[in-house]
């Protein structure tokens, strides 16, 4: 049960001005249940990278394996791929478009062949898990506030069943507290329902905070793929391709520099302040 | 005189039914009270739908208020004859770059807002390649605004409003859309344009990091101003702020985590260097 790429290859406009080879022999495995995050700058291939996980987009070379099958054969149910691998893009709330709330929820499953009854249940569950409150379910999505949109907009995705969750950026303009509840919410989901998640973030912080694996992307090609401390002892490379290590990791550096024997790698504030703290009392 | 300035602003939308009959009014800033110094940088921090945009929305006039008076540059917004003397004072920058650019060359956008203030050709070109230069952009006057990165976009914007050489800019997060390196881009033009140009800047993000240099940082919530004061008075009080669904520095949180552990570190700290001093104190 995973996700394999094999040499996955993407030019866009081919053989024409605009020509543009935007992944590169991509090769990885997501097995089921991962939290993975996925950083890069603009333009380094991400986003054409997770469009290829349910089929919108087709690799002009290379295979993809959902659950051992090769998507790109003749036959394969491409629909059955997108009710499985659901895609949530950058400013989900854009496409908000039902009456109310619950329609919206409720026209992913309603696509899939459910019963009205069935729809509505899972609709409620879905926006349950992503915390939306109650007394909105019947009013107009255009009237909710950005964090709420936001959710709703998660939600009819999540209503879907989808083994695989993935995220374009899903904090993109929220406050701080919207920031924090909706990543609270799908560090949550993926605990409970053992739901592949994979987060699209620019935030270090962010993918520091929650992710079990982190993969990062430059130029179309992937530059490191492992443990976010691991990957962010890489920080000076990380620099270089238009990212950064988090503050903490600065931090840790900066205290080690100035002679406190601090482990470096500690990238989330509380793994700092047990560091900080131990190297504290030894003394 | 100052370069902004607000007394008991009120500003109110009509509620409509789907008739279109006015059931009710919606009060988005309430009673808002704000000086801006020539020259200063003020921050404004407030959560989604706490009315900082609405705000912003009023220093070139595109709101006007209900009630109360905003005066730019000691102009009335609500005197139409004013009209012009206020948008050329105040220049504006958005969160999302694509929506701003409409020229096809990079210069030819730029020169756009001078063009229409009516300058004279000869000084329009001076005026797009001073304004090039002061975001580091020259070098791509000739691009197509459409092959660039999110933080170089965002830099042309930002050129487009300085070369009407507006007294301020109000930035309304003008860095929620872009990756770490993007983000860094906007923040050092900005900050040059504030040093050499004394331009008068006015920032609203999410970024807690991005005012901790800010002269001032006014809190709002329900369209209320709810805190004023320096970067240092207001992020020692986490908790307020935090019920404002805002959020601290990191650095901030790391030394308060800290504190919380029972280490003598005083409140308010905001840059790496301070954490490390006062560390490095205790070892």
């Amino acid at each position: 049960m995973s996700i394999k790429l094999e040499n996955i290859n993407y030019i866009y406009s081919p053989d024409t001005a605009y020509q543009k080879h935007a992944l590169k022999n991509v090769s990885l495995e997501i097995e089921q249940g991962q939290f993975v995050g996925i950083i890069g700058h603009t333009g380094s291939g991400k986003s054409t990278l997770i469009q290829h996980l349910n089929g919108l987009i087709k690799a002009t070379s290379g295979a993809l394996y959902f659950e051992g099958k090769n998507i790109y054969e003749d036959g394969y149910d491409m629909k059955q791929l997108r009710n499985q691998v659901g895609l949530v893009f950058q400013y989900p709330e854009h496409q908000l478009f039902e009456v109310d709330v619950m329609s919206d929820v409720c026209f992913g499953p309603k696509n899939q062949g459910l019963s009205k009854e069935e729809c509505e249940q899972r609709a409620r569950e879905a926006l349950n898990l992503v915390g939306f409150p109650e007394k909105y379910y019947k009013q107009s999505p255009f009237d909710l506030s950005g964090g709420q949109k936001r959710r709703a907009a998660i939600a009819g995705v999540l209503a879907m069943h989808p083994k695989v969750l993935v995220l374009d950026e899903p904090t993109a303009g929220l406050d701080p507290r919207g920031r924090d509840e909706i990543l609270d919410q799908i560090a949550h989901l993926h605990k409970e329902t053992e739901m592949t998640v994979i987060l699209v973030s620019h935030s270090m912080e962010d993918v520091a905070k929650y992710v079990d694996r982190l993969i990062v992307m430059n130029k179309g090609e992937k530059m490191y793929d492992g443990a976010p401390k691991e990957v962010f002892t890489h920080y000076k490379e990380l620099e270089k391709v238009g990212l950064a290590a988090p503050q903490v990791t600065y931090i840790m550096h900066a205290l080690s520099e100035s002679g406190l024997p601090v482990n470096t790698d500690d990238t989330t504030i509380m793994e700092a302040a047990d560091e900080i703290m131990r190297n504290l009392k030894h003394d | 005189m100052e370069m902004i300035q607000t007394k008991d602003l009120i500003f109110e939308y009509a509620k409509h039914d789907e008739e279109g009959n006015i059931i009710g009014k919606n009060r988005a800033i309430d009673k808002a009270n704000i000086d801006v110094e020539p020259g200063s940088f003020i921050a404004i921090l407030g959560h989604n739908g706490s009315g900082k945009s609405t705000l912003a929305k009023h220093m070139n006039a595109i709101l006007v208020p209900s009630e109360g008076t905003m005066w730019v540059n000691g102009k009335d917004t609500k005197d139409p004859d004013e009209l012009w003397n206020v948008r050329q004072s105040a220049g504006m920058v958005f969160q999302n770059p694509d929506n701003q650019i409409i020229g096809t060359v990079v210069e030819e956008d730029v020169g756009f807002g001078p063009e229409n203030l009516g300058v004279p050709t000869d000084d329009i070109w001076k005026r797009v390649e001073d304004s090039l230069k002061a975001v580091g952009m020259i070098e791509y006057r000739s691009h197509s605004p459409n092959k660039l990165s999110g933080g170089q976009k965002q830099r042309v914007a930002i050129a487009g409003v300085i070369a009407m050489h507006p007294k301020c800019i109000v930035l309304d997060e003008p860095t929620a859309m872009l990756d770490p390196n993007g983000r860094k881009e906007v923040l050092r033009t900005v900050e040059e344009l504030r040093k050499k140009e004394k331009v008068t800047v006015l920032l609203i993000t999410h970024y807690m990091e991005e005012v901790i240099d800010a002269d001032k940082v006014y809190v709002m919530d329900s369209g209320q101003v709810v805190m004023e004061g320096t970067p240092r008075e207001i992020f020692s009080d986490v908790e307020t702020l935090k019920k404002y669904r805002l959020d601290v520095p990191q650095v901030t949180m790391l030394a308060d985590e800290l504190r919380r552990r029972g280490l003598p570190i005083a409140k308010g700290i905001l840059r790496t260097e301070e954490l490390v001093e006062a560390l490095c104190q205790l070892n």
